[in-house]
């Protein structure tokens, strides 16, 4: 299964969001968040999103979902063959990844899902 | 080429160098920042280029790749943002373009500079005009690698005239005596004035001279820029009037790494 790794400035807002996602999603998927800085701060640290993949690894690859600025430049320090970094707005970004990863998307499908979700509609 | 070659210990006295810029200019870049960001440049700056030098002080690599490809590596960890990443890139892709040779030349220090400034602009999508460091980095990149090849042009006869007094047969005839002297004693400080800068030493200094020119002038030059990436950016107009910090700290950094060459 495609793993998931939200990457936010703040801990909490990566940590909910993903919570968030795995509960919209309602099935197991190797969701992870690594928000702020090691000592709780607003950042990004690179340390915590190392971490943060290797746990959301289970071979087929991981999408990592950055919210903005420095978090989207410290993801892309990790794209390579099996990491992609998904261009996408945080939230909605996140729950149509996990959804489609849930259902065992590939990792080019979930980077595509993901994509969709830049033209969702609310209303 | 007879261009003295540049070693681990000439990379080691740039970072240490830079810290001490970085440092001393902390609150400037730190003031710049809150004009047009989230006012943690200088400090952040100063944490991850500390880091660096204590990184090197452990145990410092043995070749200028590998000295830079570490710098690189603790700033990315230590200094967060978008500039730990780029500043980190910077130094490692720069590392990396030295590959594993003991000394380096002038011209693949430049083609190093070019390598680090193409990893920024493509890590952080931007161009020259973003209001970036890039406005800084790459116009001096370019400035470097201009008056070296300037100074290949003006070939040794004017490079040499005013040298009489040591003749060019001489640095020829030994050219590892400098490194065996460091080597020799390794707890001397390769950032003190280094006696034997010949012309070729002084021909790199210059060129750094203007290197470090071009930066000072493209950071200056980001004052009326509106900025188009980071941060900043979501100032739009309201950037205008303000130097852009990356630019401001990356001019010192290569006004730092001009200081070390010209008492190399």
């Amino acid at each position: 299964m495609v793993g998931i790794v939200l990457v936010s400035h703040s801990g909490p807002l990566a940590a909910e969001a993903a919570a968030l996602a795995a509960g919209v999603c309602g099935m197991e998927v190797p969701l992870e968040a690594a928000g702020g800085t090691e000592d709780g701060g607003l950042g990004t640290s690179p340390d915590l999103v190392a971490a943060a993949i290797e746990r959301a690894d289970r071979g087929d690859g991981v999408v990592l979902i950055p919210d903005l600025g420095g978090a989207a430049l410290t993801a892309r320090l990790f794209e390579g063959p099996e990491v992609a970094v998904a261009d996408v707005p945080f939230v909605e970004g996140a729950i149509s990844a996990a959804v489609t990863a849930s259902a065992g998307g590939s990792l080019e499908a979930v980077l595509a899902a993901a994509e969709e979700a830049r033209h969702f509609r609310k209303l | 080429m007879g261009a003295r070659l540049l070693t681990s210990a000439f990379f080691g006295a740039w970072i240490e160098e830079a810290a001490r810029s970085v440092r001393a200019e902390r609150d400037e870049l730190t003031r710049l920042d809150a004009a047009i960001g989230d006012a943690d440049h200088g400090t952040n700056l100063d944490r991850g280029f500390t880091e660096a030098v204590r990184a090197l002080g452990d145990r410092r690599p043995a070749t200028p790749g590998a000295v830079l490809v570490l710098v690189g590596s603790t700033l990315i960890r230590k200094v967060g943002g978008a500039s730990g990443p780029l500043y980190g890139t910077a130094f490692r892709e720069a590392g990396k373009a030295l590959g594993e040779a003991p000394e380096v030349s002038p011209a693949d220090l430049a083609a190093a500079l070019a390598a680090g400034v193409a990893g920024v602009r493509r890590l952080g999508s931007a161009a020259e005009g973003d209001k970036t460091m890039v406005d800084a980095l790459a116009p001096a990149a370019e400035a470097l690698t201009a008056a070296l090849a300037g100074a290949v042009r003006e070939g040794p006869g004017a490079d040499g005239a005013p040298e009489a007094g040591t003749p060019a047969v001489g640095r020829d005839g030994h050219p590892s005596a400098p490194e065996d002297g460091r080597d020799g004693h390794p707890g001397a400080p390769v950032d003190g004035p280094a006696g034997a800068a010949g012309p070729d030493g002084r021909g790199l200094a210059a060129a750094l001279a203007a290197a470090a020119e071009a930066a000072r002038a493209g950071a200056e030059a980001t004052i009326p820029m509106p900025a188009r990436k980071g941060r900043a950016s979501y100032l739009g107009p309201r950037s205008v009037g303000h130097q852009d910090p990356g630019a401001t700290s990356a001019a010192l950094i290569l006004r730092a790494l001009h200081t070390v060459a010209a008492r190399w």
